[in-house]
């Protein structure tokens, strides 16, 4: 293939240069690649936005979100409500704001938990392999079985009354019921990438001189496995965002008096045909919030990814 | 071949066995009173309440109760609601619709993304290639529900193009048209991602250069060769997609208010009528198997590698 | 070498298309003075710098080289396989039976591959289509080429899988490339490529893939396969011992130009350039038991950037002045022998 033919003339050419720089390790590369991209600063800004509503949304607005002025209901965007208002009269641009953190809290613990449980889950599965490897395998078929959203579907409507006037427990609930269906996933992916690490003989090597599985996994198995899980908890974070709201726009999510973008767009369908500026603010965010993750897991990829070099 | 299928039909049973225990679990193994929000705002009339009790055997212990639940599924009795309906009547009589719009979400994302796919796979880095690049992961981002209350917007109140709601029961091709594009969308934007990629690997594959050496024309070598391998991995694709699909038609039934399965669902979880969404949610759960091991069988029959050992 | 007498010339014989090849004198290709340039991000890189050789009828001629020296893209060239953005090929011609194939319309060129000129490559797993029964790929030759239907194409394609020694050839024409051996999936390549009956054929490495006793079976095959058609063979290999038994004619490669030709065993009894000096001294002999291994110090030049005069100059031992500054032509040193060195003479008799 003429590839192969340039590839071995950009071998001789790195002959040439012959002295040994900065050590380059994947991380260092990966990062160095991920700066150079644009997308990286989009997604990066995007995101740390977002965040600093989630923690301080008084910096951003000080209007009260739970403030209803029924008088003012649907009015259009104006200098009062940059945003408008909503049905119940409820300042949109201010909910715009202060849903953030329901999705910020709901993307965050999903991805940690997910990460921790079925990470930890995968990791052993596929380091002692054996009838545990399969038992866990098995279990994973099943959980993949039931998607996602139908799962939750299923766990919320059974819980109805659970958590109800809390607003972290609320949050809480949802986030158990995808951290619950959601772990098989990230459980998959740590084990594949252990069953590729394993037979190296670096691995076997360590093992020979006496290293406890512990020490194995984690200063070996754990750093070369580390580069998809990254990718896929960046990207799943955005997903889980997208799922709340999905969650919530159909009513079995989070619920008032929680504030979820979700829940807005939901109620916002009604005065479509006449108010679409309620639809359009949440749905903004939202979709700039999902895409911000989705973005940073891609260049994270096209980084981490030898291949694309 | 044919051990292939026996073996998947065979890998089949314990799936579908855990996959009715998870759900069975969540049902009636969490904490709380099973029939809590099941009938609506207010608790079960006493008659039904001692009727479900008799039925799933709620004072036996959680095995015999499995047992009991799996008996009725298989015969397929999946309860009646509050009011006495019962749940497969309403299944029966909207699940074509449902069907009618998930095949035509199928065709759409399948007809459009392949062939998007084949042309920025052929030709990279053009006008075209950025454009669909660039959209696709907008379209990825964007939570369903919000390309479905902006498409409604946009393409049916403004523009007039499509009805903004499904308003028959029975509902035409051109009425479902947009709900089932929008269903697709995102589907869409992963067959072409996935078609692009897939094409670009097996055009720089071996096998290509000897069909050049061989003196095919450009036509064949990359029309049949290229192509066979590369549509391989979207076809499983777009079967093991088929599960969002089913999530995605409850949010899309709902925004067009289309009579089908999803929109059932949706209205049960508005009116806390849970026995109806487990039962409906069940019956997706089954047939996304169903449709997965269709997709597995079709794979052995399109790779060779593996069915034929 | 040349035996044109046993076989009929080639204008009779029927080929799918409309264009005749007629070689004179069994010269069927002249590769004269071609230059081969990849034009990359980083540069222009000439990967053939100038090469010129002859192949007739009967004749099996070895083109070797190390990695990088430009062997694999000269075949490449030949078939007309090069990315051509890209490769670009500034200069040169390569003449099949006296018609000029860098100069004919694509189509035309198209045609040549498969009844005129094929070629097999060094890793059948991936050069084979893995979702394809091996019995289909083979006979697409016959159903594309010849307009054969697919029951009779399928026959010509058992015929032939019996030919290259496959056992069950009838069971086994419904197999898939994953399914065979290494070196079965040679033999099925090399069954796809004699197809059509070529006057020519090039094989890139047939055997690096392969383990030793294999190798000898699929390098006895091709020499019989050559003597039964009157093929001229062209060998691109790096492996001194491969070349041996089957070549006729040696041609060696170093950063894009040859730099000797010869018959084999006048090559190897005394070579008469330094690179191929080094390259048979490098060989491990049995007789050298504990001894440091010979090898040719340093690297291969960037293809980039050729340093001036000779480009092996940095590594020979014997390089003086001149070699550094005039780039030696390849001359006939000895009648038959061509050597690209100043000192081939001082060479030819150490």
């Amino acid at each position: 293939m003429t590839e192969a033919a340039i590839a071995e003339i950009s071998v001789t050419d790195n002959y040439e240069g012959g002295d040994l720089n900065e050590e380059r390790s994947l991380a260092s590369d990966a990062w160095r690649a991920m700066r150079r991209n644009p997308m990286f600063w989009v997604a990066m800004t995007l995101i740390t936005v977002f965040v600093l509503m989630a923690i301080w949304p008084s910096l951003f607005t000080s209007t009260d979100p739970t403030n209803a002025v029924l008088a003012k209901s649907r009015e259009r965007p104006g200098v009062d409500a940059w945003f408008g208002r909503d049905i119940q009269g409820y300042d949109i641009y201010a909910r715009c704001i202060y849903g953030a953190r329901a999705s910020i809290l709901v993307g965050v613990l999903c991805t940690v938990g997910t990460v921790l449980i079925g990470g930890t889950i995968g990791v052993m599965a596929g380091y002692q392999g054996g009838w545990a490897d399969s038992l866990l395998s098995r279990i994973g078929d099943v959980f993949f079985a039931i998607p996602l959203l139908l799962g939750a579907i299923i766990f919320l409507v059974s819980l109805p009354d659970f958590f109800n006037d809390n607003y972290f427990l609320i949050v809480l609930k949802v986030v158990l019921a995808l951290v619950i269906l959601g772990w098989p996933s990230l459980a998959r992916l740590t084990r594949s990438s252990v069953i590729q690490v394993k037979p190296n003989d670096y691995v076997q090597a360590a093992r020979a001189l006496g290293a406890s599985p512990n020490r194995i996994v984690r200063s070996h198995v754990l750093p070369n496995s580390l580069a998809p899980v990254i990718v896929v908890a960046t990207i799943n974070l955005g997903a889980y965002i997208a799922l709340e709201a999905t969650l919530s726009f159909l009513g079995i999510g989070l619920q008032p008096p929680a504030i979820s973008w979700g829940i807005d767009i939901s109620a916002a369908l009604v005065g479509l045909r006449t108010t679409p500026h309620m639809l359009f603010f949440p749905s903004l965010f939202l979709s700039l919030a999902v895409l911000a993750f989705i973005m940073l897991g891609d260049v994270a990829r096209d980084a981490l990814d030898p291949k694309n070099r | 071949m044919g051990t292939y299928i026996i073996r998947r039909l065979l890998q089949m049973i314990p799936v579908i066995l855990g996959a009715t225990f998870l759900i069975f679990a969540m049902v009636f193994a969490l904490p709380g009173d099973p029939l809590a929000g099941k009938c609506g705002e207010r608790p079960c009339p006493p008659a039904y309440a001692a009727a479900y009790r008799e039925k799933y055997n709620l004072n036996d212990p959680l095995p015999v109760q499995y047992g009991k639940y799996l008996g009725n599924l298989a015969k397929g009795d999946l309860g009646e609601t509050y009011n006495g309906i019962k749940v497969t009547d309403q299944l029966k009589l909207r699940y074509p619709i449902t069907a009618k719009l998930a095949l035509m979400a199928i065709l759409f994302e399948s007809i459009l993304g392949i062939l998007a796919g084949v042309l920025t796979g052929i030709k990279r880095g053009g006008f075209l290639d950025n454009l669909v690049l660039v959209s696709t992961i907008a379209i990825i981002s964007i939570p369903v529900f919000v390309i479905g209350g902006l498409s409604q917007y946009f393409l049916g109140v403004k523009l007039g193009l499509f009805p903004v709601t499904v308003t028959s029961t029975n509902p035409s091709v051109y009425e479902l048209m947009l709900p089932a594009m929008v269903l697709g969308s995102a589907s869409l934007a992963y067959v072409t991602r996935l078609t692009r990629t897939n094409l670009t690997e097996n055009l720089r594959a071996d096998y290509l250069r000897t069909a050049v050496a061989k003196g095919l024309t450009r036509r064949r070598a990359i029309g049949l060769h290229a192509m066979r391998n590369s549509l391989i991995p979207v076809v499983t694709f777009i079967g093991f997609d088929f599960g969002g699909l089913l999530g995605g038609a409850i949010v899309t039934e709902r925004i067009f208010n289309i009579p089908g399965i999803g929109g059932y669902i949706y209205n049960s979880i508005r009116a806390r009528d849970g026995a109806s969404v487990v039962g409906a949610v069940t019956v997706l759960v089954i047939v996304y198997l169903f449709v997965n091991l269709l997709v597995d069988l079709l794979y052995g029959l399109l790779d060779p590698r593996i069915s034929h050992d | 070498m040349t035996t044109q007498d046993t076989k009929p010339p080639r204008s009779e014989k029927t080929s799918g298309s409309q264009y005749t090849y007629t070689p004179e004198d069994g010269l069927l290709l002249e590769v004269d003075d071609l230059f081969v340039e990849f034009h990359t991000r980083d540069g222009v890189a000439t990967a053939i710098n100038g090469v010129s050789f002859k192949l007739h009828q009967g004749e099996s001629l070895a083109i070797l080289g190390e990695s990088g020296s430009g062997k694999s893209v000269t075949a490449q060239a030949v078939m007309g396989i090069l990315d051509m953005p890209p490769a670009v090929i500034p200069n040169g011609h390569i003449r099949y039976c006296g018609q000029d194939l860098l100069s004919m319309p694509d189509e035309q060129r198209r045609l040549t591959r498969g009844p005129e000129v094929s070629m097999i490559f060094q890793d059948a797993l991936s050069s084979l289509n893995p979702v394809f029964p091996v019995g289909w790929q083979i006979a697409e030759m016959f159903r594309t080429h010849r307009g054969m239907n697919k029951s009779d194409a399928l026959e010509q394609a058992i015929r032939l899988m019996e030919r290259v020694s496959i056992p069950a050839a009838r069971e086994r024409v419904k197999a898939y490339p994953h399914q065979f051996s290494g070196g079965m999936r040679q033999r099925i390549m090399i069954a796809m490529a004699i197809a059509l009956d070529p006057a020519v054929l090039i094989a890139d490495e047939p055997t690096t893939a392969l383990d030793v006793t294999v190798q000898a079976q699929i390098m006895a095959l091709l020499q019989e396969l050559q003597e039964e058609r009157q093929m001229g063979l062209i060998l691109i290999t790096h492996d001194l011992g491969v070349v041996a038994d089957v070549a006729d004619r040696i041609a060696v490669m170093y950063a894009g130009r040859l730099v000797e030709t010869a018959m084999v065993h006048e090559l190897y009894a005394a070579p008469a350039h330094p690179y191929t000096r080094g390259l048979l001294e490098s060989i491990p002999r049995l007789d050298q038991k504990g001894q440091t291994l010979a090898a040719i110090g340093g690297l291969p030049p960037n293809l980039m950037r050729i340093p001036p005069g000779c480009p092996f100059n940095p590594r020979c031992r014997m390089a003086q002045d001149v070699c550094r500054t005039d780039r030696p032509e390849l001359r006939e040193v000895v009648p038959g022998r061509f050597s690209a060195c100043h000192f081939a003479e001082e060479v030819i008799n150490a």
